[in-house]
């Protein structure tokens, strides 16, 4: 792009905020009641991730595989692709993260969970969070309820709960793992900057976090 | 789908519009001023209807009704241009079934654009933007932002030698590449040329209006309200006595007449989701228009607040 930097970031927003919260009420209505089921399926693997925590792998990435298709096929294609053209070409990320989390649940040598170190008691709570705090928002931001963004079926908590249980894992893996829900974050962090939303912090401070816990996680993998 | 008290309001006035919109020719009483395109002497009326970001509603059905309500409006009237581009989401799309439901106004005078760096994109491009809007050939192509212009150009102009294209432009904003924008309109036969203009941006006075005059362009402004941020920052603020020496109402009108009292500005296309925003904007075009003192005391006061 020439003079790119006489651009400002809300230069690169294509669609009015009214539109954007318009689309998760119209996603809400079209899913409804599938909101429960993948916030009780979340809730209960995080159950999971902490009694039993040896094959609990294998559960994330059972449950995380198909809600990471569905957000990016059901909201990024169906949805948000038509505002905002950019993101059909972030949605096949979506594709490609749920086949990574299936192959790092279903192959030998993939990532463990395991202790409750600091680093994983950040991802817990970062994962309780997205699953319970975030589509609380509406309570704050005085939108409607109806537009409540929820884990696996809007991409922004689904990204955070991903983040967060795999903070909780161990193993290369992670580096795979981790980039698109980082990237995730920080495209959808500077779209609601560019919004003037405030809800655009968690999601830059997580994109931050998941980079810096993510490095150290990997530094200090256990030989 | 959740409805909103707008867009009720705006099915609503999508019914009153369409009751007022004659089968044929609008322009009347209602009629706003018209300008001459220079290159052919096709009189086209002054205010005319942006789609950036006001338009890109996707699916959404309600908000879709909502803009369909504006071009109702928009035509009802008297307004005839309509500018739109590949850049802008589902807008295309938007006006494409908006001038179905309306029954395809035969007074629309659609500018679009080629936003592509790849000249041989340009083609197909247009082609697929000019399905969405279900017309059979545009009255205006214009050069986005001047990507890729020079192989553009070479196509638009072979499309209007072969009467599939009747005008030829090119845009810029925001005050970018007019070194660029001016060598071109030295050296091609541009019909159009698009600039941001208003009170506060008034960088085109300088060499690209005066060039547009003497090289007979047709001018579009874009951006005569900064996207908003302009009448927003105004809003609240009194509207000054002698604003009413125009019988300019709100500060939108005030900035619009500015605009339309230099005499190279053909056209000027405020983009709104509004119905009662696109008749005050068509409004602006008719009664008088301030002279060079009062344009002066406009853009001081507008500057200072
Ligand atoms: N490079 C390029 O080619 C280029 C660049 C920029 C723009 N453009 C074209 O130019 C068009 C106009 O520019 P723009 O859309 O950026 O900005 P604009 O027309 O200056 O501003 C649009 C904003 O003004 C508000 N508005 C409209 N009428 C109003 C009124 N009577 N009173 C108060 N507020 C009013 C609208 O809000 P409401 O919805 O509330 O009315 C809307 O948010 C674009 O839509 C696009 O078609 C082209």
């Amino acid at each position: 792009m020439s003079e790119w930097w006489t651009y400002r970031l809300d230069d690169f927003l294509l669609f009015s905020p009214r539109v954007y919260w318009r689309l998760f009420e119209a996603q809400n209505a079209a899913l409804w009641p599938l909101h429960l089921a993948t916030t009780l399926a979340g809730l209960v693997l995080v159950l999971v991730i902490l009694r039993w925590p040896g094959r609990a792998m294998l559960w994330t990435g059972l449950l995380l595989g198909p809600v990471w298709a569905l957000v990016g096929w059901s909201f990024l294609l169906q949805r948000y692709a038509g505002i905002n053209w950019a993101v059909a070409y972030a949605a096949p990320a979506f594709f490609v993260q749920a086949l990574l989390l299936l192959a790092a649940a279903l192959v030998p040598g993939g990532p463990l969970m395991g202790r409750l170190d600091a680093i994983a008691n950040t991802g817990l709570g970062l994962a309780l969070a997205g699953l319970l705090l975030y589509p609380a928002l509406p309570f704050v931001t005085g939108r409607p309820l109806a537009g409540a963004e929820m884990f696996g079926i809007a991409p922004d908590p689904t990204v955070l709960v991903t983040i967060g249980l795999l903070l909780m894992a161990r193993g290369r893996w992670l580096a795979v793992l981790l980039p698109i829900p980082l990237l995730w974050c920080l495209f959808s962090g500077l779209t609601l900057l560019a919004m003037g939303e405030a809800q655009a912090w968690p999601m830059l401070a997580t994109s931050m976090l998941a980079a810096v816990l993510g490095a150290l996680r990997l530094r200090r993998r256990a030989p | 789908m959740t409805l909103t008290r707008r867009s009720l309001m705006a099915t609503a006035a999508l019914g009153t519009a369409m009751l007022a919109l004659p089968a044929g020719r609008v322009f009347g009483k209602t009629a706003p001023l018209a300008r001459p395109i220079p290159s052919s002497g096709e009189q086209i009326p002054s205010i005319g209807l942006g789609s950036w970001i006001t338009f890109n509603v996707g699916d959404d059905t309600a908000l879709q009704a909502e803009c369909t309500a504006v071009m109702a409006a928009f035509f009802a009237g008297g307004g005839r241009m309509i500018d739109s581009s590949p850049m802008y989401g589902s807008s295309q799309a938007v006006i494409g079934r908006g001038l179905a439901t309306l029954g395809r106004p035969d007074t629309l005078f659609s500018a679009e654009k080629v936003w592509t760096s790849s000249g041989t994109n340009g083609p197909a491009q247009i082609e697929q933007t000019r399905r969405l809007w279900g017309v059979e050939r545009f009255d205006l192509l214009q050069v986005h932002n001047l990507a890729g212009w020079e192989a553009h150009l070479d196509t638009l102009f072979a499309m209007k030698a072969a009467g599939r294209l009747r005008y030829v432009g090119i845009t810029t904003s925001e005050g970018r590449r007019h070194d660029l924008v001016e060598q071109i309109m030295q050296r091609h036969p541009l019909d159009f040329v698009q600039l941001s203009y208003n009170p506060v941006d008034r960088d085109a006075e300088q060499r690209l209006l005066p060039l547009a005059a003497e090289r007979g362009i047709a001018v579009i402004v874009n951006r005569p309200f900064q996207q908003g941020a302009l009448t927003r920052r105004l809003d609240g603020e009194p509207l000054p006595q002698w604003a009413a020496e125009v019988g300019a109402t709100s500060w939108a009108q005030l900035i619009l007449k500015f605009i339309l009292a230099e005499p190279a500005v053909t056209v000027v296309i405020p983009a709104t989701t509004r119905v009662d925003h696109v008749r005050e904007n068509l409004a602006a075009a008719g009664g008088a228009l301030p002279d060079r003192d009062l344009r002066g005391r406009i853009a001081a006061h507008i500057g200072a607040l």
